[in-house]
């Protein structure tokens, strides 16, 4: 019988345990948006996200299971879980209405690397020179920087690291993380 | 490696920017108006100070956003 799921992630099928275990995030719904961030449509957009834009640099905010990450003064990353890009992206262009705003579905470029374990903070500093100490990035921080030479977005979430990467740089960044890991699977 | 300070995004390392050049060339009033030499002017010299030194920088790898800053050209350091 042909194969029907059409669909693959990045990185399917890649995890890796030890000290600091790695997931992939597959299918996220991922939407950019940009638009002025004291205009009206910042406010509309905020009340129907149920969450305010958040202004602060480096900073995210996060409604029921959408999130909004800051990408620069007047730009967001709307995350949310698979399959809700088109409900995010209606959402998004009806709260914006006429205002000068741009909305574009960008789920493909991007997949996610969820990273947990005691020594997550330890691997990334290998390869990414960002203070990701909590009294400077603390849960619900973002920022977009360079992780092994591939650009990504680094989010701290609850428990976890999840690192954004592009599709084409994915698999790179999936077998330095494995490799730079090791240290630390056999030390433990 | 230089550490450079984004507006938006604070200090980060010089390998997450682009150069920019010198800041504040203003485009000219009505290019059609300027010689050859003049336009050549605008397009390709640029002040080459030892010290200090009003710059464009995009901060590439991070918010994309351009802002200019001070740098001294003898020490590196950023004083504005
Ligand atoms: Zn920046």
């Amino acid at each position: 019988m042909a194969d029907r799921n059409f669909r693959h992630s990045p990185l399917e099928g890649f995890s890796s345990g030890g000290a600091v275990a790695m997931s992939e995030v597959p299918f996220l719904a991922q939407i950019n948006l940009r638009l002025d961030p004291a205009g009206p449509a910042a406010a509309a957009v905020g009340k129907d996200l149920g969450v305010a834009l958040p202004r602060r640099g480096g900073t995210s905010a996060t409604s029921g299971d959408v999130s909004v990450l800051w990408l620069g003064p007047d730009e967001w990353l709307v995350v949310g879980p698979p399959g809700a890009e088109t409900r995010l992206t209606a959402l998004l262009e009806s709260a914006a209405g006429a205002a000068h705003a741009s909305v574009v579905d960008v789920s493909a470029q991007r997949t996610a690397v969820a990273l947990r374990g005691p020594r997550v903070r330890e691997l990334l500093a290998l390869g990414c020179s960002l203070d990701l100490h909590p009294r400077v990035f603390g849960v619900g921080d973002c920022a977009q920087t360079m992780l092994a030479h591939a650009p990504v977005v680094v989010w701290r979430r609850e428990s976890e690291f999840w690192i954004l990467v592009r599709a084409s740089f994915a698999g790179h960044l999936a077998a330095w993380l494995e490799d730079a890991g090791i240290e630390f699977t056999v030390r433990d | 490696m230089m550490l450079i300070p984004c507006p938006w995004c604070g200090p980060r390392d010089e390998s997450e920017f682009h150069y920019g050049g010198q800041a504040g060339v203003a485009y000219p009033d009505d290019p059609g108006a300027l010689t050859d030499a003049e336009w050549a002017r605008y397009l390709f010299f640029r002040d080459n100070p030892k010290g200090p030194f009003r710059e464009r920088w995009s901060h590439t790898a991070g918010c994309r956003r351009w802002f200019s800053l001070v740098r001294d050209t003898v020490t590196n350091e950023i004083v504005a």
